[in-house]
């Protein structure tokens, strides 16, 4: 397979070609007809899928170094490019990206009813949006996009939302609008400075990086910056009440595409950036604990509300609170196993979220309601909705053999070293944990089935099918035999310890010699 | 031959679940299916363990599939061990697993879910398969969460009834509970030793660990944490009686023989961790000895004839973590294994018995409860094969000389007197023990006469309907019987010819741990004292049952008084349950709904920072008018956290 995608140059063309393609697939949907849209969408969205897919094969895991670069100038004078490319800690959210899209097209059938055409461009102009925000390698660029794709966001909650989308909406963009504003005068000071120390004014991500250390005193406000920024995204505890209210207004399209890959760019943006350009700040004791008893509080805190929602949708959310605390926890853990865990998640919140969200959305569908209350016993009518609801909701609660499981695992026990207390504490999510997934999984499909409106319930539909299939077969696939994705995590996931850890001045765990950095980035083209 | 043994079940899983959705009336299909993959699948087991008896081997089989999180140190692979104890393991969970499978096939014979009903059966054979042949913690934690899944299905198998999926909600979490302790020791070995594969963790932990150090102490209480959820012990153990809300089939299977049993297994399997930690040890044979007895007391009240089983089922796992407390790993397995064939041939009973009253009243639309004993009485008229073999199993846990319990039990007690010398808790665990031991000859008859003998109760329309079960159920019944009456030979007292083949035949295993146990022995004479002494208990609670129970002066279920006092008090599981609520579940709820929710996310977090902020950026367009109006509880967290950050900045 490799030898083949290198005959056809692959790793040449393989992100241009994803950042366009979807471009001129919005163009075709917008001036197709709008009957025609979807199908011209999702047919998009499956060669993009198919594009990417080669990258399994063509990415070399024996390096930590970017792939698949591109380069070309944009404003010289400025020193912005349009420089992307990808390494093992961006691998998998683009995959990941390219994956849910299809599924989400597929998903949003016949959610969708009126304005199909805009909505499809859209969806498919955020896709190029959230893939520019992984592979962006020039600060600048990585705040275009950013930004950019919180716009088509902004529309498909505000338009086809719910009731209360204005509402939503309007927190929704307020919120990362904060964070963001706070991210760009960071960029920008972090530019200067450099510049101005290096004689070498460049918005590059390379440049700046190999550079944190002119930063100085400036370090732990641009650290605040970038973490206000990430933070909301992720979001951790206090900053998630926006996540909330974003998902019960949202489409079902948004709530997947919203937890599936938008909550990823926070802790992408720690993983990339924050973390490693400012690793004193980071690691610093006092950020550190407060960064993880923010994390843990999230675990606990998610899980005990997610615990009395009466709104399906409002649960998953909570429930994504919970589960971004372990991210977050593994991320500042900063162990080899506690990073690839972090990022395992990151792929199983996708898979498994994104799932959830589908069939709360199947279940508005059937039934023009939310509430969890107006289910009950609906298993009876629905067996396969409900052997799929509750396979995906044992994955949630990481049930051994699940990919749910590795991935909290590694971040405990990758974070156990560093941070043993708070770690256990973070352990007791898993009985939370079950106490929410079990309680809705029991009032949804068991007990009686006495609201007349249930007995006439539809079950899953071959379309719907497809969309649940592809997700259900990750979450055993990654359950039971997760170690090509973890080996291709490995190298970049090891280099950034190593980068970061081998920047403090007095190291918590000696780090052995023969782990040197190995990610040392070169200089620009 | 040992992974077709755990393939087999899985696939019968498939297809089962397979013909669920579109075969659902295939019920010879899934009968052929659900019991054959079982057979095969004992048959397999039992060629591997034949394979390992014979063959000269300094160290476990090891199958190796594929490597499952490779993670820089940390490396855990899909493996398999076979060894002394796992193959024990396998004979007992294939082998009884598959004679009640057999049983199931005319239990469940016009249930409508038939097909979903196998598919659940075996895919809990194959996790439980999983969980005995793990070679490393984290696949055994596969088979470990995975048989609590199939727990929680199977009690709430009847989903439709809310109570019984809420009593499948109850025993996942409680189990979670312990899940929680199994996985901060996995995390704790895995930090001290860096690895988590057994016999590397068990080769490495003489260096590793400082022998009734704080680290070793604290890892084997946590295991033990996770065993007391997973075999319902104090104080977890409330799952288990709810959990008989379940097929009884499977109360038999997962609920006494083979899942529960899981937590003793655990301890085994990690010996010596518990070994180099002597006060480990203790708590967990005090725990062990003080459920047992608690447990027992609820039983003497319960009327239920399931619920009897299901704390008697407590009581016993009891005796086993003293065994495995005090150090006497094989006692331990031996009580599992004789426990495995009475109890589930008790509970395979209780089902006919169950079965055949469901009948009778479901024939005249009664709505009378088929498991309450007040409804039973004089059935062994009816059904004496079932009355015949179930005596044999009540003799077995009582305890009479030649049976199989007696020899299990009594090696339990006799390991903890042994102990006594050293440390007067042990004879303080022994006289727990002692007295839980009266108390089941009591309960057992109690049970056996309520059911079987005096004047039949269930109503004279009833009554016509009883007979005996079909013989695809009262077949498995006989062979259990001979298991209850000759598992006692597997491992005689050391006073006997032929004595400890199982605590020989585990050696293997439990060698490693020897160095670390202080040296426990009995002479000859007070083994023979104590087995007397033993004999007497079984005899005195037995008589004591006979002489003051009159079954023939109980009246029926509808016509009884409300009981009162102590006997009311025992009846509730001393009020345990609403303890619980009161402390745990109803606060939990309260604090998450009212503080958390309702005032820190919609009060504090939105109402005053977010939306107080809005308001802030509104007024400070008003800046001149109206400033003093500003909501100044917002002022003051924003000054406080600036003066923070400055504060952090300058010191850091």
């Amino acid at each position: 397979m490799s030898g083949f995608l290198a005959s056809i140059g692959y790793g040449q063309w393989v992100l241009e070609a994803i950042m366009i393609v979807p471009l001129l697939g919005a163009l075709i949907v917008m001036m197709g007809p709008s009957a025609q849209a979807k199908k011209i969408a999702l047919g998009v969205a499956l060669v993009e899928f198919v594009l990417s897919l080669g990258l399994w094969w063509a990415f070399d895991q024996g390096t930590a170094l970017m792939q698949f670069e591109v380069y070309h100038e944009w404003i010289p004078a400025w020193g912005i490019a349009y420089h992307l490319g990808i390494d093992g800690i961006s691998l998998f959210m683009v995959l990941l990206t390219t994956f849910m899209m299809p599924l989400t097209i597929l998903g949003s059938w016949n959610y969708i009813k009126e304005r199909e055409g805009p909505f499809y461009a859209l969806m498919l102009v955020l896709t190029t949006g959230m893939l520019g925000v992984f592979v962006a390698l020039d600060m600048f660029l990585f705040y275009v996009f950013w930004e950019i794709m919180l716009i088509p966001m902004y529309f498909i909650i505000g338009v086809w939302g719910g009731a209360r989308r204005i509402y939503a909406t309007i927190k929704f963009f307020v919120f990362t609008f904060f964070g963001s504003l706070l991210m760009l005068v960071a960029i920008l000071v972090m530019y200067y400075v450099v510049g101005r120390e290096t004689g070498e004014y460049s918005f590059s991500y390379r440049h700046l990086l190999n550079n944190t250390q002119y930063l100085g005193q400036w370090a732990f406000w641009l650290f605040g910056a970038f973490f206000l920024a990430f933070a909301i995204k992720v979001p951790m505890f206090p900053f998630h009440t926006w996540l909330p209210d974003a998902h019960v207004e949202a489409p079902t399209p948004g709530s997947v595409i919203l937890a599936g890959i938008l909550l990823k760019m926070g802790a992408y943006g720690f993983l990339r950036f924050a973390v490693p350009f400012f690793p004193h700040v980071a690691l610093d004791p006092t950020v550190a604990t407060i960064v993880v008893t923010l994390a843990v509080v999230g675990i606990i805190y998610g899980a005990l509300v997610a615990l009395v929602q009466p709104d399906f949708k409002k649960l998953i959310a909570y429930s994504s609170v919970s589960h971004l605390g372990f991210v977050m926890l593994g991320i500042w853990a900063l162990t080899l196993q506690s990073i690839q865990g972090a990022i395992v998640i990151m792929i199983n919140h996708g898979i498994s979220t994104g799932a959830l969200f589908f069939m709360a959305g199947m279940m508005y569908e059937r039934r023009h309601t939310r509430e969890i209350a107006d289910f009950g016993g609906i298993a009876r009518v629905v067996p396969a909705f409900a052997a799929v609801l509750t396979l995906v909701a044992l994955s949630s609660i990481g049930l051994p053999g699940t990919n749910g499981f590795v991935g909290e695992f590694l971040v405990l026990i990758g974070s156990f070293s560093q941070y043993p207390v708070a770690t256990a504490i973070a352990t007791t999510g898993v009985i939370f944990a079950a106490m929410y997934i079990l309680l809705a999984l029991q009032r949804i499909l068991f007990g009686k089935l006495d609201n007349p409106a249930n007995k006439k319930m539809q079950d899953l539909s071959i379309r719907e099918l497809f969309v649940l299939g592809p997700l259900v077969v990750c979450i055993v696939w990654i359950g039971l035999y997760p170690a090509p994705i973890l080996r291709r995590v490995e190298v970049s996931a090891q280099a950034l310890v190593t980068q970061v850890r081998g920047q403090l001045p007095v190291q918590a765990k000696a780090i052995p010699e023969e782990q040197q950095p190995l990610g040392k980035f070169g200089d620009d083209k | 031959m040992i992974w077709l043994a755990v393939l087999l079940p899985f696939l019968g899983f498939l297809v089962n679940g397979w013909l669920s959705f579109f075969r659902p009336d295939a019920k010879r299909a899934v009968s052929v299916i659900g019991v054959g993959v079982l057979v095969a699948s004992f048959i397999s087991a039992l060629a591997g363990v034949v394979g390992l008896a014979g063959a000269v081997h300094d160290a476990p089989y090891i199958v190796h599939m594929w490597s499952w999180m490779p993670v820089g140190e940390l490396q855990v692979d899909l493996a398999f061990q076979v060894d002394e104890l796992s193959a024990v393991m396998l004979m007992v969970v294939t082998g009884v697993g598959a004679l009640i499978h057999v049983f199931s096939v005319g239990y469940m014979r016009e249930d409508r879910s038939y097909p979903r009903y196998f598919a659940y059966l075996n895919l809990f054979v194959f996790f439980m398969l999983v969980l005995i042949l793990g070679a490393n913690f984290p696949v055994l934690f596969i088979g470990w969460e995975g048989v609590g899944l199939c727990s929680y299905l199977l009690i709430g198998f009847w989903f439709d009834d809310e109570a019984k999926a809420t009593a499948g909600k109850k025993a996942f979490i409680m189990n979670r509970i312990g899940d929680f302790g199994l996985l901060l020791a996995m995390f704790m070995i895995f930090r001290a030793v860096g690895s988590l594969d057994f016999l590397e963790v068990f080769d490495a932990a003489p260096a590793a660990f400082v022998t009734n150090g704080p680290e070793i102490t604290l890892i084997t209480l946590l295991l033990f944490l996770g065993c007391i959820g997973k075999s319902a012990q104090i104080p977890l153990y409330t799952w288990l009686p709810d959990a008989m809300a379940g097929p009884t089939p499977v109360s038999a299977l997962i609920h006494a023989a083979t899942m529960v049993t899981a937590g003793v297994y655990l301890i085994a399997r990690t010996n010596i961790l518990f070994a180099m930690a002597p006060v480990s040890g203790a708590v967990v044979a005090l725990v062990g000895a003080v459920t047992a007895l608690f447990a027992a007391t609820i039983a003497l009240k319960q009327w239920d004839i399931k619920k009897v089983l299901a704390y008697s089922t407590v009581s016993q796992l009891g005796f086993m973590f003293v065994a495995v407390g005090v150090g006497a790993y094989a006692a331990g397995i031996f009580h599992l294994v004789t426990h495995a064939f009475f109890k589930a041939l008790l509970f395979l009973g209780a089902g006919s018995v169950i079965h055949v009253m469901h009948h009778a009243y479901h024939h005249t639309h009664s709505g009378e409860d088929a498991q309450d004993m007040r409804n039973m009485g004089g059935l062994r008229k009816f059904m004496p094969w079932t009355a015949a073999v179930m005596w044999v199993a009540t003799l077995a846990i009582a305890g009479v000389p030649g049976l199989s319990g007696f020899f299990s039990k009594d090696q339990i007690l006799a390991e903890a007197f042994a102990r006594g010398q050293g440390a007067f808790l042990f004879y303080v665990i022994w006289a727990l023990g002692a007295v839980a031991a009266l108390l089941t000859a009591f309960y057992m008859t109690r049970l056996m006469l309520y059911t079987f003998h005096g004047p039949n109760r269930t109503g004279e329309a009833e009554a016509k309907q009883l007979h005996e079960a079909p013989w695809v159920m009262t077949g498995p019944l006989v062979v259990l019987a001979a298991g209850s009456a000759l598992g006692g030979f597997l491992n005689l007292p050391h006073v006997l010819p032929g004595a400890g083949w199982l605590e020989h035949w585990l050696k293997p295993v439990t060698e490693g741990s020897v160095p670390y146990l202080s040296e426990a022995h009995l002479s000859a004479g007070l083994e023979w004292r104590l087995m007397g002494l033993a004999t007497l208990i079984a005899a005195a609670g037995m008589i004591a049952a006979w002489y003051f129970l009159k079954p023939d002066r109980l009246g029926a279920a509808k016509a009884a008084p409300a009981e009162a006092g102590v006997q009311r008090v025992l009846l509730n599981n001393y009020y345990v349950d609403e303890l619980y609520n009161t402390l745990i579940v109803r606060p939990t709820d309260w604090v998450s709904r009212k503080v958390l929710w309702r005032i820190i996310d919609m009060g504090a977090i939105d109402g005053a920072v977010v939306h107080g902020a809005a308001k802030v950026s509104r007024l400070l367009g008003w800046i001149g008018t109206r400033f003093q109006t500003g909501n100044l509880g917002t002022y003051v967290v924003l000054f406080v956290i600036g003066v923070l950050f400055v504060l952090s900045a300058v010191a850091g």
